[in-house]
């Protein structure tokens, strides 16, 4: 047992070398934030250039908005950078952060089965298309994950005046996951689900599915970002976040989320004022 | 099913190919394992120990409940020791969320009961035909729990693989805990759980094969450690 111990105690500290110093060395902040903004990349272009300028790194935790929304408020993020403007105004207004500031949107979108079973593709606004699938029990796959999107969705639900609960279990499928995964699921089971464009585009496992509808004008999707509140807790990293959101409302900032394409495609529109 | 080909083929070239992203991924993967595994070893094998020699009150359902916690859900771990360590929790003040140390803190909860109940075993049935030897020697149940974890050392080191095991293979307490954050705190299964949700089933499989192959080659190793000096012990 010695022995063996010694090996593990050996291997941990050799590993412990590697790994911990590369992950120590900068100052950082922990931007609470959605899985659109980190699948369809974005992070990972804009992120190392706001590094390379200030040298502080940026660890983003990818949940859904309304758990991004509570590890604010928890205190483990600095910065929550997110897609629901009620909650946003909010999450300022209950105290929990500073200000918010417009940064950038895209739209989302909706996608079904390329046979379109719920023959929606005719449809004129996002609530015909609601309308249209519940008719015709056509399966729908939600994130019932409270995040931005599925908030946005029970949105779409309730102004074309359906209930879709009553149905959960049957044809509408609430999921309990992410964007990626509700996809999947989608994909899967052939069924209607509404995402943003950005985690559209990325997205790989596509096979049968395309955009059904799109370009409604209550489909838009603006994000908002927001340094968390020092007066609830102290321990924020007030200047360095203040510094991250100033650089993405930021020409420069701006710019950058204008100049990030996936397959030719741009995904995110700069609004900062 | 082109997937599972395609598979295969990005396994064999991330493999073969030194992809300095994936070390770093896997050089975590492993540094919190084994972290985690030797502090649970240092924990888990007295205590197994312990509840197998010495006689003492609620020792049957202290038995019961090393057994059940075996099963824990990772993700109740996790949800645990994120509720813990969070800003708002009680070892707020340390900052330990989302850092690895958090990861190898939920992973040593999940893989210390499970070294403790398999080395129980181990130790109860070395007791059951030693007992009689070494009580006659004047070697209490206390006294003889170094000889016992000693002469035992080649079964309870199943134990600790075993555990080894349960803490590479979790994804939930460490995705929860740890965040997977590029970089910092993303291992060999929260970057598969991410490409499943990018949708890119392909290289989460590929990673998939990749988490195996390890997992093998630290299991032979392991088996040639153990055969050395199981053969050195018998000459």
């Amino acid at each position: 047992m010695r022995l063996l111990s010694s090996i593990f105690l050996a291997a941990a500290v050799l590993l412990g070398g590697l790994v911990s110093p590369d992950a120590r060395a900068n100052e950082f902040i922990t931007v609470a934030s959605t899985t659109s903004t980190q699948n369809s990349g974005l992070f990972g272009y804009i992120l190392p250039k706001f590094t390379a300028k200030t040298g502080i790194d940026v660890h983003v935790i990818a949940v859904g908005t309304g758990q991004a929304i509570r590890q604010a408020e928890h205190g483990d993020a600095d910065v929550l950078f997110v897609h629901h403007r009620k909650s946003e105004d909010k999450f300022v207004s209950d105290g929990w952060g500073v200000k918010r500031y417009d940064v950038m949107m895209n739209d989302f979108v909706l996608v079904g089965p390329v046979t379109d079973p719920a023959h929606v593709k005719s449809a004129n606004t996002a609530e015909e298309v609601m309308t249209a699938i519940a008719k015709t029990e056509a399966p729908f796959v939600s994130r019932g994950d409270d995040s931005g999107t599925h908030k946005r969705e029970k949105g779409l639900w309730a102004a074309a005046g359906i209930d879709p609960k009553a149905s959960s279990g049957k044809w509408y499928s609430e999921a309990g996951a992410g964007m990626g995964a509700t996809l999947n699921i989608a994909q899967g089971m052939g069924g209607y689900a509404i995402t943003d464009r950005g985690t559209w585009i990325a997205f790989k496992n596509k096979d049968g599915l395309e955009i059904v509808h799109q370009g409604s004008p209550n489909l838009a999707n603006p994000y908002g970002v927001i340094l968390v509140s020092a007066e609830r807790h102290p321990h924020v990293k007030t200047e360095a976040g203040q510094k991250f959101i100033d650089w993405l409302i930021s020409p420069e900032g701006q710019s950058e989320i204008a100049a990030f394409k996936l397959n030719g495609e741009q995904l995110f529109f700069p609004t900062a004022k | 099913m082109s997937e599972i080909t395609t598979a295969f083929g990005t396994a064999i070239s991330l493999i073969f190919s030194i992809n300095s992203e994936l070390a770093q991924i896997v050089g975590l993967s492993l540094y919190v394992s084994i972290c985690a595994v030797l502090i649970a070893t240092i924990l888990g094998v007295p205590l197994g120990a312990s509840v197998a020699l010495l006689r003492f009150p609620g020792r049957g359902p202290v038995q019961v409940i090393l057994n059940a916690l075996m099963g824990l859900p990772p993700v109740v771990v996790g949800l645990i020791v994120y509720l813990i360590l969070s800003r708002s929790g009680p070892l707020g003040v340390f900052g330990l969320l989302y850092t690895p140390t958090a990861m190898i803190i939920a992973q040593v909860i999940l893989v210390t009961p499970i070294i403790a109940a398999l080395s129980r075993q181990v130790i109860e049935d070395l007791w059951a035909e030693y007992a009689e030897q070494l009580t006659s020697l004047g070697a209490s149940p206390l006294r003889a729990m170094p000889t016992l974890i000693m002469d035992g050392r080649f079964r309870l080191f199943t134990a600790v693989l075993a555990g080894f095991g349960r803490a590479t293979a979790e994804v939930g307490a460490v995705m929860m805990v740890g965040g997977n954050i590029d970089h910092v705190t993303r291992v060999m299964t929260t970057t598969i759980a991410l490409e499943v949700s990018k949708g890119d089933l392909a290289l989460a499989l590929a990673l998939g094969i990749v988490l195996l192959s390890i997992s093998i080659t630290i299991g032979a190793l392991a088996q040639l450690i153990k055969d050395r000096r199981q053969m050195k012990g018998r000459a």
